[in-house]
């Protein structure tokens, strides 16, 4: 029977297909990427060898500073919110709502399920100002504050693409951090309740510590999918006003497409990948380095 | 979700627990307010006419339940069409996706040879390539085939890029089926297919669907692909219609977006309402994993 579970020509059957599709598709586009970011032109209008020119383009070209900078804003200011808001409702639904979680639980992960494209044009919609004032300008008015011009400004936008984004996924880190909640053994947590610690003494001393693992895991996690943000921002504002809310992923993709530079649109590429590579690595270390210390 | 016991609080009085109460109320109020508000506005304002939007307070109900801005939304958006390529796309990749997903993880993980872990390895790796690097390449690749013209890049595209995942989940599952369950049925005369089939798919059908949602959902509400291999309006998935949709009418008719978002943030709540124990399962169980 042995012989059946090391079949050779099976292993090659099952294998095989999967193998090749991401070979074509993943593997092989890897390698062409890296050649690509060392030519200038476009399939259309022909290759030219540019050697290192595009990544001295990429050193040098103010959009890509002020894009990559952007982006590391938004990916750490919106991964802070998505973990504090997420950590806090986690914490409601395991000890205030407990049982009856379910309902409020179920409600919150909803938007997690929706396409960004459609959020982002709701968004738009609810903090709009022209054709029609939208109910946060609305709101606004009430207490006193004039319209704003949300998306006006850099400022302005980027509040909205975090309210958006953090709309979007609080459901998500909030069932992720629960479920490591869900984890702590009871006996702990009670034993813990006995010898008086109560409250927040209770989540500091011993909740915290204990869900540590999941929360670093969300933040692995959360880093790599915010430094990739594309879709709710193209469809929300096209990184406007001017390129004050281009992330490097959108400007990657009008490189690419609009003004046809596939080679200076691969070497985005390559400094996309760089980024979330070290964005992985820097997490990675630093909570090891903690948890020695600890 | 694993239940368990209501843990017992310190001996309140009766108006510390009334307060308590309150509060737990107002924070339950608070975050239904936020999450369900907004879906609730662009559904009434979906149905209201270019009069109401300009001359009526924001938060009043549509004088009248008009349905024409779902008419104009379904035959101008073209939502129809869009919405079949992007189940076809969907379901065709998702399908690919599982079967030969769970083929290469059997041959990786239940049966024997060497170099087995080393090639799981380097599928597994494919987790850490994003997607723009791919994407150049790509367009070349389906323009010189000249597949450029149909779905057919998208599909191809959205497997490739599922496999990682779907190997990597599916030989965690197949690693919890005690070994000896093959074996038996390899002794009782089953050949390598019988086992695959009739005994390694129906042990791990659990990891299958989850895998299936989450994979049905970020495929769905894909963009980044969708959009670059898009060639014309008939071929667009619905988000790329959507995009459309608002660049062409943003400015002029705002009924007919509102109600274009409605039909898709609907289609999804229907979805979501028959399956939502397991999506919220499925989806955080890839992100963990991964």
């Amino acid at each position: 029977m042995r012989h059946i579970l090391s079949n050779r020509r099976a292993v090659v059957i099952f294998l095989a297909p999967a193998l090749v599709v991401y070979i074509g598709v993943i593997v092989v586009p890897v390698v062409w990427s890296l050649v690509y970011s060392f030519f200038q032109g476009s399939p259309a209008l022909g290759f030219q060898f540019a050697g290192l020119s595009n990544y001295r383009h990429l050193w040098t070209d103010p959009t890509v500073r002020q894009t990559l900078l952007f982006t590391i804003k938004y990916a750490v200011v919106l991964l802070a919110c998505q973990i504090v808001f997420g950590y806090l409702l986690a914490l409601f639904y395991m000890f205030v709502l407990r049982r009856s979680s379910t309902l409020v639980r179920t409600l919150v992960f909803f938007p997690v399920v929706l396409p960004p494209v459609a959020v982002a044009l709701l968004f738009n919609q609810l903090f709009a100002i022209a054709p029609q004032v939208g109910p946060v300008n609305s709101v606004l008015h009430l207490v006193g504050i004039g319209p704003v011009d949300w998306f006006a400004t850099g400022t302005g936008a980027f509040a909205v693409i975090i309210c958006m984004d953090l709309w979007r996924s609080a459901g998500f880190y909030a069932v992720l951090l629960y479920a490591g909640l869900l984890d702590i053994p009871g006996e702990v947590i009670e034993s813990a309740r006995v010898d008086g610690a109560g409250g927040l003494q209770l989540v500091r001393r011993i909740v915290m510590p204990l869900s540590k693992p999941i929360v670093i895991a969300s933040i692995i996690f959360g880093i790599n999918a915010d430094l990739k943000v594309f879709d709710s921002i193209l469809a929300l504002n096209n990184g406007g006003p001017g390129t004050e809310t281009t992330p490097l992923n959108l400007y990657m993709f009008q490189t690419a497409f609009l003004y046809n530079d596939y080679g200076y649109g691969a070497a985005i590429a390559m400094l996309i990948t760089v980024l979330c590579l070290l964005g992985t690595v820097l997490v990675f270390r630093s909570s090891r380095r903690r948890v020695g210390k600890a | 979700m694993t239940t368990r016991k209501p843990q017992r609080h310190g001996s309140g009085t009766l108006v510390a627990g009334l307060s308590r109460r309150t509060l737990t109320n107002v924070l339950i109020a608070l975050i239904l307010i936020i999450e369900i508000y907004p879906l609730f506005w662009i559904f009434t304002s979906s149905f209201k006419d270019q009069d109401d939007f300009t001359t009526k307070p924001l938060w009043s109900m549509p004088e009248h339940w008009n349905f024409s801005n779902y008419v104009t939304a379904w035959v101008t958006g073209d939502i129809g069409t869009t919405a079949r390529n992007s189940l076809i796309v969907t379901l065709v990749s998702m399908v690919v996706i599982l079967l030969i997903g769970s083929a290469a993880a059997f041959a990786l993980e239940v049966m024997i040879w060497r170099g087995r872990s080393s090639i799981l390895m380097f599928v597994i790796g494919g987790l850490m390539v994003p997607t723009q690097l791919i994407l150049l390449p790509l367009f070349t690749i389906y323009f010189k085939l000249g597949l450029t013209n149909s779905l057919i890049p998208l599909i191809i595209t959205y497997i490739g890029q599922g496999l990682p995942l779907t190997v990597f989940l599916m030989a965690t599952y197949f690693r919890a089926v005690p070994r000896e369950l093959f074996e038996a049925a390899a002794l009782d005369g089953a050949g390598i297919f019988r086992c695959f089939f009739s005994v390694g798919l129906p042990l791990v059908r659990n990891g299958i669907f989850t895998l299936g949602m989450l994979l049905f959902f970020s495929i769905w509400n894909d963009l980044l692909v969708a959009l670059t291999f898009n060639a014309k309006p008939s071929l667009a998935t619905i988000q790329v219609g959507l995009l459309n949709f608002s660049g062409q009418y943003g400015e002029v008719a705002l009924g007919p977006l509102l109600a274009a978002i409605s039909i898709i943030i609907f289609a999804m709540l229907i979805v979501y309402a028959l399956i939502n124990q397991r999506v919220m399962r499925g989806i955080t169980a890839g992100s963990v994993k991964g």
